[in-house]
């Protein structure tokens, strides 16, 4: 399997503890920055009914679902308990010159 | 009890939203007893939102969408029994007697018993079909289809919901409701007027200000017929006119009961080893002035079924999280935390042309309560940190509360 770096969006397109859409060649990913400036990404889509998480609020490491509260760990992907209980993907993310890149398998 | 004492054996009585989490929930913390549910349904746990929504639509094809719990009961040995009903309590025997002649003893009896969906009491009343459990549901799915002339009684949640099912399917439909608006009891004016629009612009005919007073079987359908002297054919005709809690259990067993089985604020019943949760429970809530609800909704009946888990365990934790529901509409998401009724005062915020935030204030200024209708990416995230505000009887400025361009969330740091 061949990595790619994806250039995903700027730095300063996602503001401090809050997330965004990133759509690329078909899939949806949620690209996270925490109150820290640390960076992250997981699979788009809740587990549970397959809603867009970037609608969802962002608080410390955790994003909840935006439609029926369901959270999960963006830093590990873990799914934190009922209604959800299938972890979400993680996929490796650096900053470069400002730019954020995702790392997704072609 | 506690979780060193390997013995001892939890029951409980309803395998629903509710009975499920808690039983999971004990053993997530560390009981190793025996933990036994009871259900007279014959399926493991299953989401009940879907049925009015996706499965009506037939976005989703199975009407037994278990739940994240549900999965768990094998790994984590809980025992279910399936398709019996407990028959009756004996607090003192500390036993249960169930349909099929078995008797099963507790040391704590947890009853997530739920809610059932009530029955038009009129001539011809058992020709509406309800919809409450996955059955239900796929009976209804069975008559939806183009051109079908649907009649719902009811313009609540369930109501609306299963004629904009019915309407995406291609029916006809017509929603009979005796109040003079929909969503009466759930939701303000502003955002019901929204939700009507929106099913008024999708075809679904509403009359108001009426009840039914019977329905007729004829050999070419079925005729309901109204309060005010209408009549209306029908080729099917479903009722959404609101639940009632499963209480003859816990009533016949001497348990008080006040509109569902009461409880404390740790969910326990007037018998001390039996608890209630979920949609048959009616609680004290503190975190609204200690007034007695009876809450039906989804995320309630979880977070009540672990909180009573946890207490059974001998945990004091307050039931204590907001009401909170959600409805989906055609596109339409609908979001409302705590009782809009028990504020003075509305702020809206109007995120865009059709989706519309309500805050509700007390007379003191305090956000108690907030709605909202919309697109779900417009409206969630400010609604979540309303029910954050609330949770901390915040007093925002309603100006900041009016402007769509300021991040709500910035009020929680203050
Ligand atoms: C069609 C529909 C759509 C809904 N949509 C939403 C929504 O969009 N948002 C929302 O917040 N909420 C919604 N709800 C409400 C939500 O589903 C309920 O609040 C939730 O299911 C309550 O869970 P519960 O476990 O308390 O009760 P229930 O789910 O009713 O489960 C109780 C179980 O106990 C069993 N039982 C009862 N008595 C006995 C007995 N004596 N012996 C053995 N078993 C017994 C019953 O058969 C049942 O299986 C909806 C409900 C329905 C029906
Ligand atoms: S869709 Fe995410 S919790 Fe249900």
């Amino acid at each position: 399997m061949i990595a790619n770096w994806i250039d995903a969006c700027a730095a300063g397109d996602i503001e401090n503890e809050d997330v965004i859409r990133f759509d690329h060649e078909g899939q949806t990913f949620a690209i996270y920055r925490t109150e820290d400036d640390r960076y992250f990404a997981t699979a788009g889509l809740c587990t549970h009914e397959a809603v867009h998480l970037s609608s969802g609020l962002v608080m410390g490491t955790i994003i909840e679902c935006p439609k029926h509260n369901g959270r999960f760990d963006f830093t590990s992907g873990k799914a934190k308990g009922a209604p959800v209980c299938v972890d979400l993907r993680t996929f490796p993310v650096k900053v470069e010159d400002d730019r954020v890149y995702v790392q997704i398998d072609a | 009890m506690t979780n060193e004492t390997a013995t001892g054996q939890i029951i409980i009585v309803g395998a629903g939203e509710c009975g499920g989490r808690a039983a999971v929930a004990l053993r997530e913390r560390g009981w190793k007893g025996k933990v036994t549910v009871v259900g007279e349904e014959t399926l493991p746990p299953y989401e009940r939102p879907q049925l009015s929504k996706g499965f009506l639509t037939k976005k989703v094809e199975t009407s037994t969408f278990g739940n994240a719990d549900s999965t768990k009961f094998g790994p984590l040995e809980i025992e279910h029994l399936v398709n019996v009903k407990v028959e009756s309590l004996d607090r003192a025997a500390h036993s249960l007697s169930l349909a099929d002649g078995r008797h099963l003893s507790y040391d704590r009896l947890l009853l997530a018993t739920g809610a059932s969906a009530r029955r038009p009491s009129i001539p011809g009343g058992e020709m509406a079909l309800c919809l409450r459990t996955s059955a239900d549901a796929e009976n209804i799915r069975t008559r939806l289809h183009p051109g079908r002339k649907v009649v719902i009684i009811g313009g609540g949640l369930i109501g609306l919901e299963v004629a904009a099912s019915a309407t995406i399917q291609g029916c006809s439909v017509t929603l009979i409701e005796r109040n003079d608006k929909v969503l009466s009891r759930c939701a303000p004016i502003s955002i019901a007027g929204i939700v009507e629009a929106r099913h008024r612009a999708e075809g679904v005919r509403f009359i108001f200000g009426t009840g039914v007073k019977s329905i007729e079987d004829r050999t070419d359908g079925l005729l309901v017929s109204t309060t005010a002297g209408l009549t209306l054919d029908a080729d099917v005709v479903i009722a959404g006119i609101g639940a009632l809690p499963n209480v003859a259990l816990a009533k016949a067993a001497g348990l008080a009961v006040d509109n569902g089985i009461s409880t404390n604020e740790f969910l326990q019943t007037s018998d001390p080893d039996i608890y209630a949760a979920g949609d048959c429970a009616s609680t004290v809530h503190p975190l609204l002035d200690g007034v007695r609800l009876r809450l039906e909704s989804w995320r309630s009946a979880l977070e009540q079924g672990e909180r009573a888990a946890r207490n059974i365990l001998g945990e004091d934790v307050r039931q204590g999280t907001l009401p909170w529901f959600w409805s989906d509409q055609f596109e339409l998401c609908l979001q409302v935390v705590g009782l809009p009724q028990t504020g003075g005062t509305t702020i809206e915020r109007w995120l865009s042309p059709d989706a519309l935030l309500n805050f509700h204030l007390d007379g003191e200024g305090r956000l108690v309560a907030a709605s909202a209708v919309g697109q779900l990416n417009l409206i969630a995230k400010d609604i979540r940190v309303a029910e954050m505000l609330i949770a901390r009887r915040a007093r925002p400025d309603p100006r900041l509360l009016a402007e769509p361009t300021y991040r709500l969330k910035t009020l929680l740091a203050a």
